[in-house]
């Protein structure tokens, strides 16, 4: 769940400005190998292996949100249907390792409990329909515990308090169905005071409009059922000029494209409606485009390194622009549609 | 994560460099758990955490560990010495300092930082030099701003430095939006305060002027533009009262009949048809609002029990509070002898304070109307014949008619409400922009610009402007041509309405229900609707052959008894949840759209109330298949006629038996009158 960016740096002109930038980004596009399509079979391969490559410094740095990288991999995995092959067993038994007395899950076993890790390991459950072996009183308690007087979440124990965490609360109590364990009007009333007047949300009252605490925002609040909220055309009018001219989306206003957004901002814009105000097919290739061909794994530009993270943004955007062969993905849970009916629905 | 290269031709130290790191930070980790786990702070211990955070700065368990390492050291020291506590709360800002010098980015460091200083720390006023010293190196960096504004809070900094501080920011970039978003919010603070020299008149004024530097600089920039358009919209929204429109509308007269109203007379004014001896009080607002009751709205009529109308909200349950739309039922009598007797209705709101818009506007002045009932007595048997929206049935409306009920709120609304003040700024500001080169942001702002005063859209010339705006933006930024298109339809639907004449033209009148008014906006590729605040009269619509992918909308026009969608773009039931709040709902025919299709995103999943989002069908059994065709079509009480024919996957038996389950009163279904 982190909303990381690159900056564009010093340059003063614009990036979508011509003739410059057109000209030598499609030149660009030109000269490396044009693909136009999604190598699911390298990807599957990327994830199963990254998780055996313990040596790079890239992993080391990422061991204490393990729980984050397990979930964007397993999901990625069942969206290209190839979630059977990971040994469930043991990503389970893993999982509750990580459980705190508290309820709260930690990011890796040994680690803090935090929230962030808490709905991973929720949704890593939900991903193998075994929510049953969870203690849900115990770990909807711990989510509701960090609940604070003005509505707002804190993320554990010691108190950084941000949009994002009230997400996280209302998607995990809702999957666990314990909604009725929180105020959930003073929450939506807390989230409600986070929007500015550009239509976007930042993490606290008077913070900037971006697109990842965006999604958060309006995801919760079309969890609990409150997107009269949100100023739907001018919201979306912010958010469907986050499209470049390259097809990317970027996360503010005068930044580069990165595929994390393609899930950000275009799952934002599916809750509200107003999807058809971007081009897909320019994103459908910008994504495709950041894809490593040769060893599977997706970047956040194209050839740049690749990661989990943005391996699994990737193919999230792709399954929200309904590309062929990646299963439809829930914009406000970020879990497989059918995984969510499952929980959701009868039969 | 970010911005590395992928075949990173890599310096030859840099790979050794990060091997090492890799190598010293598998070794530094089972040393730190170990200490967190035994609760070890001592100085060596407390060491190894400042190690690992400079190599990783997100390992936010060594934060929280530095935080018990502090309360222990605390815990310990002498209280009555302040300089002790001070020392060990310096000490822990220099490590904070180090790494967000290393990376700008951590969530860890900088909580980390407002941690300490809650601990009591004295130096605020360092904290601001410092986090200039940041902005300098990153001058978006979202943490720093969040910062800043909390130290600027803490340490009571005035907001003029602060403002001359965003200044200073933007001439040094006029595409640092954060500059821009953080001089908003000063400024609304300085003017909600009133503070000298920022009335608000005269502080737009002021910024408009700013803010055109930037935008006649760098026109691509987009920074300059959203700050722009936030300072129009403070223009257009100043002074400006709620626009109230409700159905009866002033003056109108209206004929209520009882339940079997298919046939009989063929009386040439609005006759509305009630089962239930009452009859639909609506009120329109054109932001939503919260506040309508019996005692901000007060109804004086010759009609039985009005006293105590109990007003409800077009909306949501989770959201009871605030809607656009609000009805009443006023009951009336078929029975007693007052046939052709006249009722007069008056209607006033706003007498008593109470009515607030979501933006906090009250309704200032009362507004008030009045309308005339008249109850026709019912006769003849009831008709279930099949309406049908092609061949011959309707007829041109007539425009000499005396029946202007369905135009007369028309001219009311259309009138010139506008604040002189407000009408001057804008047409400023619509003189300059037509002056401007062909930049995207300039012809939009130009659009709406010509769009905000509801009756400037009626002048065929404005008209003609608008289309050419769109039409070029079109071309123009072909990227976000979606958007434009339904600004398009926007427009399209303001000029229809925008005069008793223009709208004439669509107004029909359907002979086989008792000549009801018919407003057929069909073949006129509309993508969105829109001014349904002048349609509340609409009891029949047909909106065929459009556009149209959602219904969204059609929940004010609650007089609605018969609606053709046929030939559109809608996608899944989930589209229609607008219709679940149309009461009087008969007829609905969505033939020819994409209803089942293979289109797995479904874009209205979240706007129809469903367990999904915690609103609806909550503790019913919901199935997953077809669930927001169960619960749409479930809740279309009155729906006598519906027909599907001619979407994708929704025509098999399965399908047909599961509407019938859940629309009981149903007679026609695909053009088959439905065995009893
Ligand atoms: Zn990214």
């Amino acid at each position: 769940m982190s909303t990381e960016e690159t900056e564009r740096g010093p340059r003063r002109t614009n990036p979508e400005s011509p003739p410059n930038y057109n000209f030598s980004s499609r030149s660009k596009l030109m000269s490396s190998t044009s693909s136009s399509q999604l190598v699911a079979d390298k990807h599957v391969r990327y994830i199963l292996m990254a998780e055996k490559k313990k040596e790079s410094l890239e992993s080391v740095v990422m061991d204490h949100l393990r729980m984050n990288g397990a979930y964007w991999g397993l999901t990625t995995l069942d969206l290209l249907d190839k979630l059977g092959t990971v040994p469930e067993d043991e990503v389970l038994s893993w999982v509750m390792t990580c459980q705190h007395e508290s309820g709260g899950f930690a990011g890796n076993t040994g680690h803090d409990p935090h929230i962030l890790y808490t709905l991973s390991a929720v949704q890593i459950l939900a991903l193998f329909d075994k929510i049953s072996i969870l203690d849900v009183g115990k770990v909807s308690s711990y989510v509701a515990g960090l609940q604070n007087e003005d509505g707002s979440f804190s993320g554990d124990i010691w108190g950084e308090i941000d949009t994002r965490f009230s997400y996280i609360a209302i998607c995990c109590l809702s999957i666990l169905k314990c909604l009725d364990k929180i105020n959930v009007e003073k929450a939506v009333a807390y989230i409600v005071s986070c929007k500015n007047l550009d239509g976007g949300f930042g993490c606290t009252p008077g913070a900037e409009s971006h697109a990842g605490q965006i999604f958060c925002c309006v995801g919760a609040l079309a969890i609990t059922g409150s997107l009269h909220h949100v100023d739907k055309d001018l919201l979306g009018w912010w958010l469907c000029e986050r499209q470049v001219k390259t097809g990317g989306l970027n996360g503010r206003p005068e930044k580069l494209p990165d595929v994390c957004y393609s899930w950000w901002v275009l799952s934002s814009l599916i809750m509200i409606d107003r999807v058809h105000w971007i081009d897909k097919a320019k994103l459908v290739k910008f994504i495709l485009d950041c894809q490593d061909l040769d060893n599977g794994g997706i970047s956040d530009r194209p050839d740049d390194a690749v990661d989990i993270f943005h391996t699994y943004f990737g193919v999230a955007g792709l399954s929200l622009l309904e590309y062929p062969g990646v299963k439809t993905i829930d914009p406000a849970y970020a879990l497989p549609v059918d995984v969510i009916n499952r929980i959701l629905f009868t039969r | 994560m970010h911005g590395r290269p992928r075949n990173a031709a890599s310096k030859p130290g840099e790979e050794a460099t990060s091997a090492a790191k890799a190598f010293r930070l598998r070794s530094l980790q089972p040393q730190f758990m170990s200490n967190h786990h035994q609760k070890i702070y001592t100085q060596e211990a407390v060491q190894i955490s400042e190690e690992l955070l400079k190599i990783n700065p997100e390992a936010y368990t060594a934060w929280n560990y530095r935080k018990l390492a502090v309360e222990d050291k605390l815990s310990r020291s002498d209280d009555s010495d302040p300089s002790l506590v001070n020392l060990i709360l310096s000490e822990e800002l220099r490590v904070v300092d180090e790494v967000i010098l290393k990376n700008l980015k951590s969530y860890g460091a900088w909580y980390h930082r407002k941690w300490v200083l809650s601990k009591g720390h004295p130096s605020l006023q360092k904290e601001l030099q410092l986090v200039n010293e940041y902005q300098k190196i990153d001058s978006r960096n979202f943490h720093a701003w969040n910062y800043r504004r909390f130290v600027v809070e803490q340490t009571k900094t005035s907001e003029l430095d602060e403002l001359q501080y965003t200044t200073d920011m933007i001439y040094d970039s006029f595409s640092n939006y954060s500059a821009w978003h953080n001089r908003s919010l000063l400024l609304s603070s300085l003017v909600a305060k009133k503070a000298d020299g920022f009335m608000p008149k005269e502080t737009i004024r002021r910024e408009i002027d700013f803010v055109y530097n930037a935008l006649f600089t760098d026109e691509y920039d987009q920074s300059a533009w959203f700050y722009y358009l936030w300072l129009l919209d403070q223009t257009v929204k100043m002074e400006t009262p709620l626009r109230i429109s409700s159905w009866p509308s002033d003056g109108s007269i209206i004929i209520l009949s009882g339940p079997e109203c298919f046939n009989g007379s063929s009386s040439k004014f609005t006759t509305f048809c009630s089962e239930s001896g009452s009859f639909p009080l609506i009120l329109y607002f054109d932001q939503a609002v919260s506040g309508v009751s019996s005692s901000t709205v007060t109804v004086d009529s010759e009609l039985k029990g009005h006293e105590d109308l109990v007003w409800e909200p077009v909306s949501d349950k989770n959201s009871p509070v605030s809607s656009c739309v609000w009805v009443a039922r006023l009951e009336f009598d078929s029975t007693e002898p007052c046939f052709r007797t006249e009722n007069k209705v008056k209607v006033c709101l706003g007498k008593s304070r109470g009515i607030v818009s979501s933006r906090g506007c009250n309704l200032s002045t009362p507004y008030e109307f009045v309308f005339t009932v008249l109850i026709h007595d019912t006769v003849g048997v009831s008709q279930e014949g099949i309406v049908s929206w092609t061949g011959d049935g309707f007829d041109n409306w007539d425009a000499q008619s005396k029946d202007l009920n369905s135009l007369i709120a028309l001219d009311h609304l259309n009138a010139d409400t506008g604040v002189e003040w407000r009408k001057k700024a804008i047409k400023m500001e619509i003189e300059c922009f037509r002056r401007l080169p062909d930049s995207k942001f300039g012809k939009l702002i130009l659009a709406r610009l010509l769009m905000t005063e509801a009756n400037v859209i009626s002048d065929d010339a404005v008209y003609k402007e608008i289309l050419q705006l769109y039409n070029d933006l079109m071309a123009l930024d072909s990227t976000h041509d979606q958007y434009y298109k339904d600004e398009l339809s926007v427009a399209l639907l303001h000029k229809v309405t925008s005069s008793t004449e223009s709208l004439s033209r669509y107004l029909f009148r359907y002979r086989n229900m008792n000549n009801i008014v018919c407003l057929r906006l069909s073949n006129l590729t509309l993508s969105r609707i829109a001014a349904v605040d002048k349609l509340l009269f609409v009891q029949m619509l047909d909106l065929s052959h459009n556009e149209l992918h959602s219904a969204d909308g059609l929940e004010a026009m609650q007089l609605l008894c018969c609606l053709n969608l046929s030939h559109n773009r809608i996608r899944s039931f989930s589209a229609l949840d607008s219709l679940r709040h149309l009461k009087q709902l008969r007829v609905l025919d969505v033939t020819h759209n994409h209803i089942g299709g293979k289109h797995p995103v479904d874009t209205t999943r979240y706007l129809c109330s469903s367990p999904l989002s915690n609103s609806g069908g909550i503790g019913r059994e919901v199935p997953s298949k077809y669930w927001d065709a169960y619960l749409v079509l479930g809740d279309l009480m009155k729906l006598k006629q519906l027909d599907l024919r001619g979407n994708d996957l929704i025509a098999g038996e399965e399908f047909s038996s599961l509407v019938r389950q859940v629309v009981p009163k149903l007679v026609w279904l695909n053009g088959h009158k439905l065995a009893s």
